[in-house]
């Protein structure tokens, strides 16, 4: 009896002993593995796939969980340290933590997301690439009227906004329009046929993600929102735990190489020519001269 | 009932009766979009549908036609179509999609109309010198009035529901604040949309209903009650 406990003692130590060598085990070979994780959205696998290519570039071996869906199933994977890399956007990842965060603007936007990301979860510098909400004319308007930003609509008249029917409603719709910038629009609620619309001449201005493909495509002009209408959702990748710092030398210069152009650039590729997320990312590292 | 009583506030509310978008004005939207595709349907399925009952050719595959066109997604038919016709022409487009929507019911009921007729009563009429402009107009329209105004009412049911998703490509009716009210959040404005959707669903298919009463003759009335059904059998006896 006295024997068996001591064995069971001994036992224990070795099998607490063992699990202190396999933690220090797993701490060390974890350097070498990288999870990277994105949405069930094409354009967000694109990036994941970037950083993954990047990472595989400078000797780390990487585990892609793409995919993963929304924000509910994969921020808990993040928080806990399952997955390493993530993907984001600033303002929509700001508003799930804090939905009444009053930010709107890129800069203020994501000092306000830094403080609501919970222990254990790190933004990266941001992209200039944006995927949010924003305004749009085609091409030849933009250069008969001199257009650049919202502002500039201010001085025309009869312009007709078109875009999803809730737009209407929306802190950013018509009201904030002539709120924000003084721009007076009657309002088309076009749904599925925004860019359409537009392009038939339907339209003066549509609502249109700036990361949509068709803007490339249609050769549409985004106006710049100096005031902040729209909530600023730049494209930053979420490192967890103590991956951030050294993840950073690696994935902060994709950032800085990544805009809005060519984020769009990337979409189309994928939407018009049917290229894989594999194929895209490797031939936009290469360009650019990763 | 929250929501309910919600809905019924929204509904009711000041707002809706003024106004760009107002409720009576995506009611009248609806009900032209429903009505132009039935009216549209009928001129092209019932003659249609009373040519092969007439004379039985192609019912093999009217039956396929009309079993399979059932089956058609209307949300991507309505894009698809906008897409061929270009988002300029997108109203008729919308409008052709509900008309394929209502063809199939009306076709069928034509269709079915007469070929349930009992062959001895259009042979009977034939055989009395009567020519096949009088079968047709004279017994077998009239005859198979019942199982139009059937298929009228499926279609018109069909169409008036389907006819929510035109504001998707920017067509306004009812669909409107349906699906304005989804993405804000506000369930008010959607179940009270759909609230009146389903009144008009009603009140069509009451007045259908009405209508078909008015329309059938007589004697196909009568016809179609249990009563006559015992008369059959008695007769069927007496044989």
């Amino acid at each position: 009896m006295k024997s068996l406990r001591k064995t069971t003692g001994l036992t224990g130590l070795a099998l607490a002993s063992a699990l202190v060598f396999t933690g220090c085990a797993a701490d060390s070979g974890s350097a070498e593995t990288v999870v990277v994780g994105s949405q069930a959205y094409y354009s967000n696998e694109i990036i994941a796939e970037i950083y993954a290519q990047a990472l595989e570039g400078a000797g780390y071996t990487v585990e892609r969980q793409f995919q993963i869906g929304q924000r509910d199933a994969y921020l808990p994977e993040l928080e806990s340290g399952a997955v390493d890399l993530f993907p984001e956007y600033t303002g929509n990842l700001l508003q799930f933590y804090a939905p009444d965060a009053q930010a709107t603007k890129a800069d203020d936007v994501y000092a306000a997301l830094e403080s609501a990301l919970p222990e254990g979860m790190t933004a990266l510098a941001m992209s200039s690439a944006t995927d949010q909400d924003s305004y749009n004319v085609t091409a030849e308007f933009a250069a008969a009227n001199a257009l650049e930003s919202i502002g500039d609509l201010a001085a025309l008249e009869g312009l007709v906004l078109g875009g999803n029917p809730e737009l209407e409603e929306r802190p950013y719709g018509p009201d904030g329009l002539l709120e924000t910038y003084g721009v007076t629009v009657s309002f088309s609620g076009t749904g599925d046929v925004t860019v359409d619309a537009l392009v038939a001449g339907e339209l003066s201005v549509a609502n249109v993600y700036s990361g949509d493909p068709r803007i490339a495509e249609y050769g549409l002009v985004t106006l710049a929102d100096p005031e902040g209408l729209f909530l600023a959702s730049n494209v930053v990748p979420i490192a967890s735990g103590d991956w951030a710092i050294e993840l950073a030398s690696v994935i902060d210069p994709i950032s800085a190489a990544l805009t809005s152009e060519g984020l769009v650039a990337l979409n189309l590729q994928s939407t018009k020519d049917q290229l894989s997320a594999a194929v895209i990312a490797a031939t936009w590292l290469e360009a650019n001269g990763f | 009932m929250d929501l309910l009583r919600d809905a019924l506030v929204w509904l009711f509310s000041a707002e809706q009766f003024q106004g760009d978008g107002s409720l009576p004005q995506r009611i009248a939207e609806h009900l032209g979009y429903t009505s132009v595709a039935v009216v549209v349907a009928i001129v092209l399925a019932l003659p249609l549908g009373y040519f092969i009952g007439h004379t039985g050719k192609g019912h093999v595959w009217i039956v396929g036609i009309t079993g399979g066109a059932r089956a058609l997604p209307s949300f991507g038919l309505i894009l698809l179509l906008v897409l061929v016709l270009g988002v300029s022409q997108r109203q008729s487009a919308a409008i052709l999609a509900l008309v394929l929507l209502a063809i199939p019911p009306l076709l069928a009921g034509a269709y079915a109309g007469v070929a349930q007729i009992p062959r001895s009563v259009i042979d009977s009429a034939r055989s009395q010198g009567m020519t096949e402009a009088q079968i047709l107009f004279q017994v077998e329209i009239p005859l198979s009035l019942p199982l139009v105004m059937g298929g009228l009412r499926g279609a018109v049911l069909q169409v008036v529901a389907t006819a929510t998703l035109v504001a998707y490509v920017g067509l306004g009716g009812l669909g409107y604040d349906i699906i304005q009210g989804i993405p804000l959040r506000r369930f008010d404005q959607t179940l009270g949309a759909a609230i009146v959707v389903a009144l008009l669903a009603l009140v069509l298919d009451a007045a259908v209903a009405g209508a078909s009463r008015w329309a059938t003759p007589r004697g196909v009335l009568l016809g179609s009650f249990g009563d006559v059904r015992a008369r059959d059998s008695s007769l069927a006896r007496t044989r």
